[in-house]
């Protein structure tokens, strides 16, 4: 089966009103490429559920967003992410505010087609009081309560990979595939973005099979668009582009805001963004993070 | 061991905060920020061999990394592989200890990374969000670092928004006891404190040379459990001093608390 589309193909099989997964975290590894597609598109009132960076932020100031469930929406080394930051503090998007690990046990749960998964996480926090639809609930088998954290389930979830085949076999070869497996799973339909598209024997090498972390069968559509996660990082062919982020959040604060951003960098195709922030060499050539 | 005459604060706290680690076994310290990774590094190399650290990244160390950018031929000692996922099989085994430094800190020891002020659907300013202190706080110890001690930190009344669980009976979940939740130890630009006082109350644990209570207490909006005699901070040794400038070869430490003063602030302000 050949699941290689166009970026516009992916989005043309979102609608409105969707909850969305995006993979990567923070700074790093997201499907930027297929975030700027929804930018150009009409796309609106998506649910967005992610351990959040630009890619929340960009869709909250591009109003495509009606709710986010997040943990954090951070750019690291910028810890608070402008839009974002503006969304929240003008009441302009709903929010599910939830720990770290309980989107990963939501994203489980949705997985597994169970409706929830118990734990302490959240007790005696105000992730139970702000969120009444997350429930707090008896065990059968001790005495305490416990948290029941609710199946996330996804329409779609947007991922950008190192490579990946045609049919969907796709391999992060940085040291972190974050929760990406889990938003795979997750979702009814998941979109990967890829840096290189490569042969099937290409997994032939079981040192290469071995970085590959969720089956074929869990990918709707491959997207090859090299340097898709600029200008988050793609560990380990390009690090994040502190320059391009700081430019982004200096945009907040001025008059024009995002427009005056996307004006100057989104152009009408992945091509024309990249001719904007300097070529693909350029993003190739950034260099990687210390920790 | 003697103590150095010549240290800076953020070196001072360094070492004090690195006594929340010594005790841990064989648990991963987690220390996030600068003064808080050194602390749980110089705790591996020094008091606590056992401890484990990753590499803020992906991947377990045997030895800690230095600090900041690494020459082309640094070969970290990985000794594991530890994404993201990972670390939550951990957090939840509770075997680890984090030290974390939250915007506000409440009387019963709840912190908040979230939001400050208005209302929950629209906060006067906007921060990280909860991240993984609810998570943490329930399921391991935790230390919190403060690197300027002031009644907007440690404020009156209850956090904006409860991002980790504290000693608050109001809010204990049932089947459990304020004897489950484990906050070890508050490290300030001024002080050491823990939640040792009566009923778990904030009690000053050390004061930092040139530190009287009474500083502390007035930047602390609620009240501090004192004894009659509080000990002064320990001071480095020259070996923490030299293990942490290897740890620290870019001199981070001196951009993490402002105006980067010396340790023992009797002897510029005398």
């Amino acid at each position: 089966m050949n699941k290689q589309m166009t970026a516009a193909q992916a989005v043309a099989q979102l609608r409105d009103g969707m909850t969305i997964g995006i993979g990567g975290w923070g700074p790093r590894r997201k499907p930027m490429a297929l975030v700027r597609e929804i930018l150009r598109s009409d796309l609106k009132e998506l649910t967005v559920v992610a351990y959040g960076g630009a890619d929340v932020g960009m869709l909250c100031a591009a109003g495509k967003v009606k709710k986010v469930v997040f943990a954090f929406v951070s750019l690291d080394f910028i810890p608070l992410e402008p839009y974002f930051r503006k969304a929240r503090q003008s009441g302009s998007i709903e929010v599910m505010e939830i720990d770290e690990g309980m989107m990963l046990l939501g994203l489980r749960a949705a997985s597994w087609g169970i409706p929830f998964i118990p734990t302490e996480v959240g007790l005696g926090t105000d992730i139970i009081t702000q969120n009444p639809d997350i429930k707090v609930i008896d065990s059968p088998y001790d005495d305490k309560e416990w948290v029941a954290m609710p199946a996330l389930k996804l329409d779609a979830s947007l991922i950008h990979a190192d490579k990946a085949d045609v049919r969907g076999v796709c391999q992060i070869a940085g040291p972190d595939h974050y929760m990406d497996d889990w938003f795979a799973r997750a979702a009814a339909k998941t979109y990967v973005s890829c840096d290189e598209l490569v042969e099937t024997d290409y997994f032939h090498d079981p040192a290469q099979a071995r970085m590959v972390h969720w089956e074929r069968s869990m990918t709707t559509g491959v997207i090859p668009i090299a340097g898709g996660a600029h200008p988050t990082s793609c560990s380990p062919l390009y690090g994040f582009d502190v320059p391009h982020f700081k430019a982004y959040s200096a945009s907040a604060k001025d008059d024009e805001g995002i427009q005056g951003y996307l004006n100057k960098f989104l152009g009408a195709s992945e091509d024309e963004y990249q001719r904007n922030v300097g070529g693909l060499d350029a993003i190739r050539a950034i260099e990687l993070p210390s920790y | 061991m003697t103590a150095a005459t010549d240290y800076t604060l953020a070196e001072l706290c360094i070492v004090a905060a690195s006594q929340s680690f010594a005790d841990e076994g064989e648990a991963l310290g987690t220390g996030i920020g600068v003064i808080p990774r050194l602390a749980a590094s110089l705790a591996m190399k020094t008091t606590n061999p056992d401890l484990m650290m990753t590499d803020s990244e992906a991947w377990m160390l045997s030895e800690p990394n230095p600090v900041g950018k690494r020459s082309a031929d640094f070969v970290p000692a990985t000794e594991s592989w530890m994404g993201f996922s990972r670390i939550f099989d951990n957090v939840w085994s509770g075997k680890r200890h984090a030290m974390l430094g939250p915007t506000q800190i409440d009387k019963f020891g709840q912190s908040n990374t979230s939001a400050l002020g208005g209302t929950y659907d629209k906060p006067k300013v906007m921060m990280l969000g909860a991240r993984g202190f609810p998570g943490n706080s329930i399921s391991h110890p935790n230390s919190f670092f403060v690197p300027d001690h002031n009644t907007r930190v440690f404020m009156e009344g209850e956090c904006d928004f409860v991002s980790s669980i504290g000693y608050n009976p109001a809010r204990l979940p049932r089947g459990h006891s304020l004897d489950d939740i484990d906050i070890r130890l508050v490290i300030t630009n001024l002080c050491v404190m823990d939640f040792g006082g009566p009923d778990h109350q904030v009690r000053l644990v050390s004061l930092h040379p040139g530190v009287t209570v009474e500083q502390v207490q007035e930047n602390t909006g609620y009240p501090v459990s004192i004894s009659d005699t509080v000990p002064t901070t320990e001071a480095p040794t020259a070996a923490q001093l030299d293990i942490i400038a290897a740890l620290d070869p870019h001199n981070q430490r001196a951009h993490q608390i402002k105006g980067n003063p010396p340790g023992n602030r009797a002897l510029t302000e005398a």
